[in-house]
């Protein structure tokens, strides 16, 4: 083999690794039942302080991926906080977690759309990306150590709620 | 009398008048200069071709911030601290996205490798392809022939 040869091989090789490289690289994060929640420390919403899941291990947590543009969080939010109220002596509660958003809308968003549960803020797609988001609203139930008990990719009604979080709840 | 006084309050009046007056900074930069080098971070696409409604947030963020008089670094920095770094149109120095920054430095690593050779084989051609002194010697004009050439030198001789 000329040494030409052996440099357009070397230089097909490298192309070739750099694309198989990206295709392993780019899938988006994979989480299932059974895993631990991924969590972080996020500031609060609107603040001051900060917040994670973490903080309520222990207890079953609705972690609920939402923005303020996005409208079927509009028409989610009451229902989530309907069935915070509901359950929050039951040692469940909601954790929200803004996303893909700016602060000042978010704001505006709990101003209309007030909610008695916990609010955390995350900036731009860095914790949608940890949850393999591929949108909002999504909804993640937490085991109280902390596993992911049910992963929902879409808005939640009260029915849902009722026939899929509820009883897993009450055990 | 009445008059004097008149004025005298109108002078008095006109710095609050003017303190008073709402300021409008003059825009260091514009939306569509904006627009057009940052992203829509959920479309994935530049923030000026995206119709998405979180888009729209954005360019309404946007055209806030140039109102108030701030440069375009200034929004770039705001846009960054609210929707992350994958809001402007760079790809991240990690992972698959660090081969838009490694690749073109490989590229012209090689090519400049690849041009130093060739320039080295080329000179050592030329080199190679030198007529010695004895070529020279042997196509130098004999005879007739260099007393001719002797002869026409002379006559342009200067």
């Amino acid at each position: 083999m000329s040494a030409r040869s052996l440099l357009a091989f070397l230089a097909v090789l490298a192309v070739v690794g750099l694309l198989a490289f990206g295709l392993l690289n780019k899938g988006a994060t994979k989480i299932a039942v059974g895993e631990a929640v991924p969590d972080k420390v996020l500031p609060a919403l609107p603040g001051p302080g900060h917040g994670s899941i973490a903080k309520y291990r222990g207890k079953w947590v609705l972690v609920n991926l939402w923005a303020s543009w996005c409208i079927p969080c509009r028409q989610e939010a009451p229902v989530l906080q309907r069935f915070y109220e509901r359950n929050k002596a039951h040692n469940t509660t909601v954790v929200g977690i803004n996303v893909q958003d700016n602060e000042d809308d978010a704001r505006a968003f709990l101003r209309e759309h007030p909610t008695g549960y916990p609010q955390l803020r995350s900036i731009g797609n860095e914790r949608s990306a940890a949850f393999g988001s591929t949108g909002v609203p999504e909804n993640f139930l937490v085991e109280p150590d902390g596993d992911l008990a049910l992963i929902w990719r879409g808005p939640v009604d009260d029915q849902f709620l009722r026939e899929r979080v509820t009883p897993l709840i009450e055990g | 009398m009445k008059r004097a006084l008149l004025i005298a309050l109108c002078l008095l009046a006109l710095p609050a008048a003017a303190a008073a007056a709402p300021t409008h900074p003059a825009p260091q930069t514009t939306v569509n200069a904006i627009e057009a080098e940052v992203m829509c971070p959920i479309c994935g696409t530049l923030l000026e071709l995206a119709e998405s409604p979180q888009a729209r947030r954005e360019k309404v963020f946007v055209a806030k911030l140039v109102a108030a008089g701030k440069s375009k670094a200034e929004v770039k920095d705001a846009l960054v601290a609210q929707y992350g770094p994958s809001v402007l149109a760079l790809p991240k120095a990690s992972g698959f996205d660090l081969s838009a920054y490694l690749v073109p430095i490989l590229a012209i690593a090689i090519a400049v490798v690849v041009l130093a050779f060739s320039v080295l084989r080329w000179r050592r051609s030329g080199r190679d392809n030198e007529p010695s002194a004895a070529d020279a010697a042997a196509d130098a004009p004999q005879g007739e022939d260099a007393e001719r050439l002797e002869a026409d030198l002379s006559r342009y001789d200067l």
